[in-house]
Parts: structure tokens; sequence; C-alpha cells
């Protein structure tokens, strides 16, 4: 909401400058966005009187227009609004001016003939389209007829006052007026604040024989409306048009823009039907029926819906209740009787209604955070006052009320201990009730307590902790101290699995890969591929998008994504790990579980071809490597195997592995499925995913230290020819199962499968390690043990050692 | 001539040879003439048959100190020869020190990581522990533990992903709040802790917004916990994070499940404070909101709020990152260019 600097003025001694106000505002109260001065950046604009309009003679639209601008000479100027007429005040920029969005106007000449300056529209001096009087929308605007020619125009269209733009909170409903505002400001500066009453001056016959209203107290607790006759509709006067365009309503007619400047001033939305409009005398306050319709004001047609709060006469709906009225009953040329209607409605209802017709109008915004309630008939009286000043309208007697259920004012008691307990303040009991009475809260002191009877404009206060806000933020938080909590000692550490997951991010580092953080929500194809385990998925009720629908069950897809992101933009070599949750969820739960995976990816080469080394190309023993380096740090207890996985619709059949510790699947590695990669417009990538929760869970190896023995080693190379299928996995359990007790190590140090070994077979050496602790090895031991094993392989694996 | 004056002559003669030797070749040649069987000095030696017994030690005494300074000279001037030929050789093997280096395969933990981790590192060090969370959230706790009963306006549909009627994305990480609450055995002590986590909003992707992002949740509750020990906590926090440069200052906000609730601004990064573009003139930046736990919320978790209360606030990590290093855009945190990712080098 647009409040404006000059309106505060008139009710409060201030000396703050309009940017120090908002200032105080902001750290007292509720946000400000921002604080404009509308004639801020526009120069040379003044009020011109238009001596004479001649047609220009090239042109059908154009008018010459001789304007006097309070010189010695007038100015010709040429026009092409189509209102322009002879003996009008109007806005001149002149030749050196400044008008909207920094624009510079200078002496031209417009088909030939010469022009000096500019006749402008309100839009031209930063007035936005839809506040300017709809007369004036497609034309120059008109100043009043005692306007002075020559006299800069700002002040005649109240462009010098400053507007603070509040963003007001959900609870601050009470924000969203003048008086609120005013209320807060007395606090703030300490000052008091003289409000005033309206007294009505009360005409004509009652209007209980008039009009009588039917209301559901459910929907509206507080229904109430009064009768003006005789009203003659004109244009507000400029100092109330002022008040509304300044606060971005747009001036309609005096009728209309009285109920729209009660709600600046009070807070409390009015509507203005005309009365004569309604099919009998009897107002009805229900739900929308099934199948009613309505046109609203903005001539927009709704389907109303059966929870919709409607006004309503013998007909039907005249009016879409706190959001906004009817067209048939609306204030039109001619109107003469006007029934004004001030009420408090349901808020839940309304912010429903405004959601679901899309209309979010200044009443319901009103609605939707509580008006004051005890408000009510003020406003209404101040309506009807103001239409018989502004509009000559005789207002019939009394009021007619549908519903009139007030509440009654929060009473809350309060310790001045518990105040300094929980702010951690030392506030005398002066100090704290000064501040509560700033605020208009009545207190009554016994002791150490404070009952405090809030006023009931202010509906967010129910609880002494809602008035330590109103204390503390009086009081300033600036003037808080700031301390550390005390209290009993708490230790803070990880918890083991904490501990092992950001070892697993620290290793996986080490290892070459950077962090990844992909997204969650994925497509549902997407979340369904890479699959560990059988899941049903988990899709979003209303996604915003197809891309994002369905909860991963994978990691490996976000990577492959983010390695596509990557070589959209020519970034080849992308060696990537995330560490996240994937959501498994069984048929029948609403609810997924979460599992904590780690995946990685990487494609192109992992070190980049340099000046001293040529680029190798990621393949899957590096995968490979990066994995067995990340289990070793685990320290997972247990044989760690890889066993070919042909079966992954999305990997390799050749070159995927499941990776098993202790004979236990915890995810897989390998190629991603060549079509696959190309599906996501990757190259070769290779990756893995393992349950990172399962290895949390498993035994982990203490470190332990071995003595390091002083006694040489001696080694001996095996070299062999074995079949194909025979994996180097075989070879080495059986070297280690038969290979003594001094041996110590099997390092495999090459294989070849090309043109000089037979078809069929490959070619794998290896080193084998022997030594004793204790002492010197003898070299008989070796050979015997060596050929030991040799004979082995021969019998077991029909190897032919070389 | 005498011996001795053919030993002394020979001293000469050969001391010149050795200093003239150019190579190891040469000085070996020196050393074979004159200290070998062939040599002056074996001749010399050989002619003292001729000698009185008793001028015969002396000579050859003579003769052994002339051989003895010969070989010393012959050794050291082999060492500067074998010194001359390395000197020779490593200039030879000069390189260009300012080639790079031999590159080597080296990851980075995602920014984002890394203010969290300063984060928990923080608050680790001050007693709380890290608590998370599940990212699929029953709406009882993301909401309505929350003082969010099912009609509040600030809980508008339009900004939450659901799943089912009672399943959603959790939007924010204050249900670990609750959840922590619920848990906790106040006998034991205080419940200090935060709750980093990914929460998902239903926003379109745009520079400035993101479907998912980070939070860090906090939350201390205790007997005696005031409003200044929060704003004692957000100080170091902010320390911390940015600098001993930066301020906090608190205004009023509104959160349903703190009362007071305030948002915290801290020094803008831009101006330092001075005022500019970045921080609307007003030197400062919104960073976080947080407030006094809501009695409503210690009450639906099954904490008395007449003996118990305490604050919580709730930072924004991708804010953070966006303000510490001028990120002008959210996605990039969740695209992973590998560009971006290893921006963030440094360690400590
Ligand atoms: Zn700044």
């Amino acid at each position: 909401m647009k409040i404006s600097y000059n309106w505060i003025k008139e009710y409060l001694d201030l000396d703050a400058k309009p940017v120090d106000l908002a200032e105080k505002i902001e750290r007292t109260s509720v946000e400000v966005d921002d604080v404009t001065k509308p004639s801020d950046g526009l120069k040379k604009i003044v009020v011109g009187h238009v001596l004479s309009v001649e047609a220009h003679p090239d042109s059908d639209h154009l008018h010459i227009c001789q304007v006097d601008v309070g010189e010695a000479e007038p100015l010709q100027i040429v026009c092409g609004a189509p209102n322009i007429a002879e003996g009008q005040n109007v806005i001149v920029a002149l030749p050196g001016s400044r008008i909207a969005n920094n624009v510079k106007i200078k002496k031209s000449k417009m088909r030939g003939v010469p022009s000096a300056g500019m006749i402008c529209a309100l839009q031209e001096i930063g007035f936005s389209e839809d506040v300017v009087p709809k007369a004036y929308v497609d034309g120059i605007y008109v100043l009043p007829e005692d306007a002075t020619p020559g006299d800069a125009v700002y002040d005649y269209l109240g462009m010098n006052d400053s507007l603070i733009d509040l963003d007001v909170t959900p609870n601050r409903g009470d924000m969203l007026s003048l008086y609120g505002t005013l209320h807060d400001l007395a606090a703030i500066y300490d000052k008091p604040v003289e409000l005033d009453h309206p007294e009505v001056k009360e005409d004509g016959a009652a209007i209980d024989d008039q009009l009588a209203v039917h209301v559901d107290d459910a929907l509206s607790s507080q229904y109430r409306m009064r009768l003006v006759k005789n009203l003659k509709l004109a244009p507000s006067p400029m100092w109330l048009q002022i008040r509304l365009w300044n606060a971005g309503m747009r001036p309609i007619n005096n009728v209309v823009d009285i109920t729209n400047y009660i709600m600046l001033k009070y807070g409390q939305p009015l509507h203005a039907f005309d009365y004569d409009k309604f099919n009998g005398e009897d107002v009805y306050v229900r739900t929308a029926k099934a199948g009613e319709k309505l046109t609203t004001l903005d001539e927009n047609d709704h389907d109303l819906d059966e929870n919709d709060i409607v006004i309503a006469d013998q007909k039907g709906p005249i009016g879409l209740a706190g959001v906004m009225g009817g067209l048939d009953a609306s204030i039109q040329e001619g109107t003469t009787t006007v029934a004004i209607e001030s009420a408090v409605f349901e808020h839940d209802h309304i912010r429903k209604a405004a959601q679901r017709h899309h209309l979010h109008t200044d009443a319901s915004q009103r609605f939707e955070r509580g008006v004051n309630q005890a408000g009510v008939q003020e406003a209404l009286d101040a309506a009807a006052q103001m239409m018989n000043e502004l509009a000559g309208g005789e207002v019939q007697k009394g009021t007619v009320v549908g519903s009139h259920n007030i509440p009654e004012p929060a009473v809350i008691n309060l310790t001045l201990t518990h105040v300094n307990a929980i702010l951690g303040t030392a506030l005398t009991m002066d100090q704290v009730s000064h501040i509560l009475e700033s605020l208009g809260f009545e207190v009554t002191i016994s002791a150490d307590t404070l009952t405090v009877t809030v006023p009931v404009r202010r509906n967010d206060i129910h609880i002494p902790a809602d008035l330590l806000e109103e204390i503390a933020r009086i009081y300033g938080y600036d003037q808080l101290p700031a301390t550390l909590p005390t209290g009993r000692m708490t230790m803070g550490s990880l918890t083991a699995k904490q501990r092992l997951v950001r070892a697993t991010r620290k290793s996986l580092e080490g290892l070459g890969l950077n962090q990844a953080i992909s997204y969650a929500l994925t497509t549902a194809d997407k979340a369904k591929m890479f699959m560990m385990q059988a899941s049903e998925t988990t899709e979003l009720a209303w996604p915003m998008t197809v891309d994002h629908a369905v909860l991963r069950m994978n990691l490996i897809t976000g990577l492959l994504d983010d390695i596509a992101y990557n070589s959209a933009r020519k970034v080849k070599d992308v060696a990537l790990y995330e560490q996240g949750r994937v959501f498994y969820r069984e048929d029948g739960q609403d609810r997924p579980a979460e599992e904590e995976h780690i995946a990685g990816a990487i494609t192109g080469t992992l070190l980049p071809a340099a000046w001293n080394q040529p680029a190798k190309p990621v393949d899957f023993f590096q995968m490979k490597g990066i994995v067995a380096a990340y289990l070793k740090d685990m320290a997972v207890n247990g044989d760690v195997t890889y066993v070919p996985n042909a079966d992954m619709p999305e990997m390799h059949p050749g070159r995927t592995a499941d990776i098993l510790v202790h004979g236990h699947r915890i995810g897989f590695l390998g190629e991603v499925h060549p079509s696959i990669a190309k599906k996501f417009k990757v190259g070769a990538t290779y990756v893995f995913e393992l349950n990172l929760q399962a290895i949390v869970d498993m035994p982990k190896q203490e470190n332990q230290y071995d003595v390091i023995s002083r006694y040489p080693a001696i080694t001996r190379d095996i070299a062999m020819l074995v079949d194909n299928d025979i994996t180097n996995e075989q070879i080495v359990a059986l070297i280690e199962r038969r290979g003594g007790a001094f041996l110590q190590s099997v390092k495999l140090f090459d294989v070849y499968d090309g043109v000089k070994v037979p078809k069929g077979k490959k070619s794998l050496a290896y080193t084998l390690t022997y030594q004793d602790k204790h002492e010197t090895l003898v070299d008989d031991a070796v050979t015997q043990a060596f050929d030991k094993v040799s004979k082995r392989l021969e019998e077991e694996l029909g190897a032919e050692i070389r | 001539m005498s011996l001795k004056d053919k030993l002394s002559e020979l001293r000469q003669r050969g001391l010149a040879d050795i200093k003239q030797s150019t190579d190891l070749k040469d000085v070996n040649q020196v050393r074979v003439q004159l200290l070998g069987k062939k040599g002056p000095i074996t001749e010399v030696l050989r002619g003292m048959r001729d000698l009185d017994t008793a001028e015969r030690p002396k000579v050859g005494a003579f003769a052994n100190e002339i051989r003895d300074d010969l070989t010393a000279a012959l050794t050291q001037r082999k060492e500067e020869l074998e010194q001359a030929v390395l000197n020779a050789q490593l200039a030879k093997e000069t390189i260009d020190v300012s080639l790079p280096g031999t590159p080597v395969a080296k990851g980075e933990p995602h920014v984002i990581q890394q203010i969290v981790d300063q984060i928990e590192d923080l608050f680790l060090g001050m007693g709380y522990q890290v608590l998370s969370g599940p990212e699929v959230e029953e709406d009882k706790y993301n909401f309505e533990m929350m003082n969010l009963p099912k009609n509040h306006p600030a809980r508008d549909m339009q900004d939450t992903f659901y799943i089912t009627k009672e399943i959603l994305m959790r939007t924010q990480t204050s249900p670990m709040q609750a959840r922590a609450m619920e848990k906790h055995d106040f006998s034991k002590g205080p419940l200090k802790m935060i709750s980093p986590g990914v929460v998902y909003r239903r926003d379109t992707d745009d520079p400035t917004h993101s479907h998912q992002f980070h939070q860090v949740e906090g939350l201390v509750i205790d007997k005696h916990v005031t409003m200044a020990d929060l704003k004692g906590t957000l100080q170091v926090l902010a320390h911390e994070l940015f600098g001993d440069k930066f301020d906090v200052r608190l205004r009023p906000s509104y959160f349903p499940f703190t009362e007071p609730s305030v948002e915290a601004d801290i020094t803008c990064f831009n101006c330092g404070g001075k005022g500019c573009k970045v921080c609307k003139n007003t030197g400062w930046i919104e960073v976080l909101g947080a407030g006094m736990v809501h009695p409503n919320v210690l009450k639906m978790a099954g904490v008395d709020p007449d003996v118990y209360g305490g604050f919580a606030f709730g930072v924004g990590p991708d804010r953070f990152a966006m303000l510490k290093y001028g990120v002008d855009d959210i996605r990039n945190f969740y695209l992973n260019d590998v560009r971006f990712l290893t921006q963030f080098t440094k360690k400590g």
C-alpha cells in the first residue's frame, strides 16, 4: 500500500524527512518497498492556458495552439490530442523540459509548423495508465479553471507529495490504512495523534422502511448499510482525486471515490450499490447457488462457486462479497440513490474466492487479513457524511444492520519479569507500559503484572508473545544486547554417519571428481532408470513442468543431465559425483523411503592432455580404480568383489559390474549403454552408484599397525596362457589360496590377448612377492612354494605356464 | 746433477704437466707417465742402488714425498675436471621452469556444500547437533505443527509441491524444529540443533528462483533463552561467514512459527553500507528470518511453553553464496557446469 507523507502530516506533527520516516517504519513495523516523489526527475512542466486552437493545414488530427504559459508571449504548440480545446488549462512541457522516463523536450517542427514544447497527458508526466481518470486516458489532461498559467503543475496534481510503499506482512492488516499506520507512527515517534470522527447529518425517511438485509452470520459477522438519496454524480474534487491516484487508484466519480477514500483512510472496504437497480427492497448475504453467474464491475463474467459469498437481491447475485461488486447494480451515470455497504466477511471464504476468480482486489486483500471490526459503523458514517458534503446526497435516517458481532478486545496479562527474561533486556515497568500505551493499548499495573487491553483493530495480538513483539520493536532491536545462550553445556559433534558422508565427499574429491548438486525432481522416464531395487514412482500432484514431476530413484540420470549441459557448452571432460537421496516407494504407501546414495560419472578424460602427457580417454578401469580407492578409504570390512552384470538395460552389457562387499550388492559401475548415452546427448560415459546408507551401516576395519619386516623380500614373476573366460579374479584367488605361508602379494603386471597368443586365449603375468617376517627367506622355500602354485594353476585353471 | 736435484726437477715438470692436462684422459696419461712402472720416479728410485747406504733413506723419503705431492695434484686435477664435466652436463640439462606442472586429478566441493559445512562447523563448535530430516514431509510437520493450520493464508497451495493431500515436498527445513523437539529429552539439557537440507517450492526456475534450494534451520530451546541470545548468535554467524566487518540488524517481520519474528539484514557486500543499487540504497541486505519460537509450536511438539522457550532461525545457503560471490543466476548451482563448479577452490 502506498501511503502519502502529506496525509500523514495532517495528523502527526513530524519533522522527519520522507526517507527517514520510511526507514523508521521499516525498522519498527513493516517493510518499505520504496519511497517515491512523483515530481522527481521532471523539469519545467507548467500550467498553460489554451488561447486558441486551429487545425493544422497538413494534418487531419494535429492542432496548432497558442498557449499562455505566464510569459509575455504565448507559445505556439502543435498538439495531436483529440480533446484539446480553447479555454482549457493544460499541462505544458516547455522547451528544455524533462518529462517521464527522462525524455527531453525541445523546440521542433511538426509537419512544417514550429512547436515550442508539448501539451501533455498524465501518462507523459509519469502517471500509470491505470490511475488516469477515464476521461483523460486517451488525451491530454485538463487542469482546474483556477490554475495559474506559468505555475509548475506539480502541486496542482499532488506530485510533490512523497509516497511510501509499505509491504505489509499478513498479520498487519491494520497497516493497510492511514489510521492504522498513524497508530503505529504515534508509538514510533512517541507523539499524540488526533484522528477525526464523522458526524452524519441525517435527512429523509427511516432506512428500515426502504431496505432490509438478511445475513448469514457465519459468512458476515457484521453487515451494515446506509442509504443516500438525491445524489449528484460528478468528478471528485481535486484533493480527493489526488489522494486516490497517489495511492494507485483511479478516480471515477464522487460516490465511488468516496468509498475508496474511506477504505484508504480507515482500512474498511465499502461498496456502493445503485439502490434503484435492486430487485425489491431486500438484500441477502448468502453463499452462491449452483449455476448462478455474475458479471463483475470489470465486465468479466464469473460462474459462481457454492463457496462464494454473494450479495444478492430477490433475483440473484449483485456482488461477489468482499471482492468486487456486480456490474448491474453498480454506480453509473444517472444513479441518484446509493446503498453503502460496510461489512466484515469471513476471511477464508474471501481468500478462496479471490483465488478462484483471479480477483485480488484492494477489498479482498483487506478482508483476508481482517479489518477493524470496531470501526465498521464509523467508516460507513464517514462515507455517508462525505456523500452528503460532496455529492449533495440526503443520508436517510439510521443504519440497517444485518449482523453485528463485534469481538471483545483481547485482555492479556504479562509480567515485567517475563518481558525481560525473554527479550534479554532490563526494561522498567514505566518503559514497558509507556510503549504499550503509545500504541493505544490500555494498561493497568499490579505489582509485577501488566494487564493489557488491546484494541479490536489490532486483530494480530492475542497472547503475551504478541505483546513482546510490540515492546521489542518499539523499544528498538538495535537497543537489544547481543549475547550467546548460556545454560547447560552441550556436546557438538558429528554422528558416525555424518562423518562418513563428509569423508565420502573428501575422498571422491581427492580422486578427481567435482561435487554436483542436481535436481531431485525429474521426468518419469529418468526417475526409473539405473534402478538398484524395485520401487514404485512418487509423482507430484501438480508439477510445474514435466521435467520436474517425479522423484528420482537414482542419481546417475541427474549427473548425465549435468554432463549433457556441459557437453552442449563444449565442455567435454567432466568428472562429477553427487551425494544425495533417492526415493523408493512401496505400492500402497503414500510416502517414499529416502535412501542416501553416492554416484559418480566421468566422460572425456580425467586428466586433460598436456604438453608432457597425452590425453587418456576414461575407461572402465579408471572408474573402477576410483571406486576401489573410495571403498578402501571407507574401510569396509570384507572383500570387495566385482561381478559382471549384463542385465541392466541402461548399462553396457559387457562393461558393467555389480559391486559386492562381503557378498552383499551395494551398487554397480560401468559404461552407460551407448544408446542411452545417445539419448542424453553425451559421449562414452562411465558411472557408478552406491547405496551410501549401506556403506554407513557396514562394519568397518579399524586402522592397525603392522610391523614392517626387516628381512628381504623375494619376488618371482609368472606368466601364463589361459582361456579367455578365465578371470583375473579367479587366478589371483587361486594364487592367494595356494601361494604358501610367505606369499605377501600378487600383482598383475601384464595382460595380452593380441596376435602372439592362440585364438581364445590370453596371456597374464603376475609378480609374486614372498617374505618372512621373522627371518631371511631361503631361496629353496620360495622355489618350492612357487612351483606348487604353478602346478595348481595348470591343474585347476588349465593354465599354460610360460 | 744429483739424484735429489733430479727429483726436484721431476716434481717441477710433473706439476706443470698436471696443471696443463685438459681432460681426464690427459690426467691419466700424466699419471702413468709420472708414476708408472716405467716412469721417471721409478727410474730414480732404481738409481738409488748406486747411493751410499746413509744417503738412501733420505733420498727415498724425498722421492716418496714427491710421489705423494704428485698423486695429490693428480687427484685434485681429476676432481676439478670431473666437476667441470658435470657442470657442462648440468648446463645442458637446463629446463624451462615456467612450463606448466603436470596436471593432477582434483575435484572440488560444491560451493553450497562449502557454505553448509562452514555453518555446520561453526555451530558444532558452539555445542549444536546437526540433524537431518526427510525431504518428503507430512503436511502435519511442514505446516500444521509450524502453526500454519490448513486454511492459513501463508501456506498458499501455489507454493507447495503436494504428492497427496497430506504428503508434500518440504517447503522449508522448519519441520525439523517440531521433529527435534518431539524427540529431545529435556532432562538431559537444552536442545541446540541446526538442520541443513534441500527444500522445494512450486516456482518457475529463473535467475532468482529455483524450485529446489537449500536451507539451514537453527533451533535452541532451554529454560532461559533470550532474544538477545538470538541477536548474538546471528551476529556470530554473519561474522563467521562473511567477516568481522559485517554488521547485523534486526527488523520486525512475520512468520507464523515465531513471535516475535524478525528478519536479519547484514551490511551490503557491494557497497559496505554506503548504499548502492544492490541494496536499494539502504546499505543493508536481507539474509535470513528468525524469531522466538511461538508458544503454539512448543505446545504442539509437546514442550511446555511456560517452562521452555527459545529461538529459531532459517538461513539460505544459496542466497548466501549468491551474495558472497556475486553469483547472478541461482540456476548455476544446479546445472553443474564444470567451469562454475571449479571456481570456488579456496580451502581453509
Ligand atoms: Zn549496497
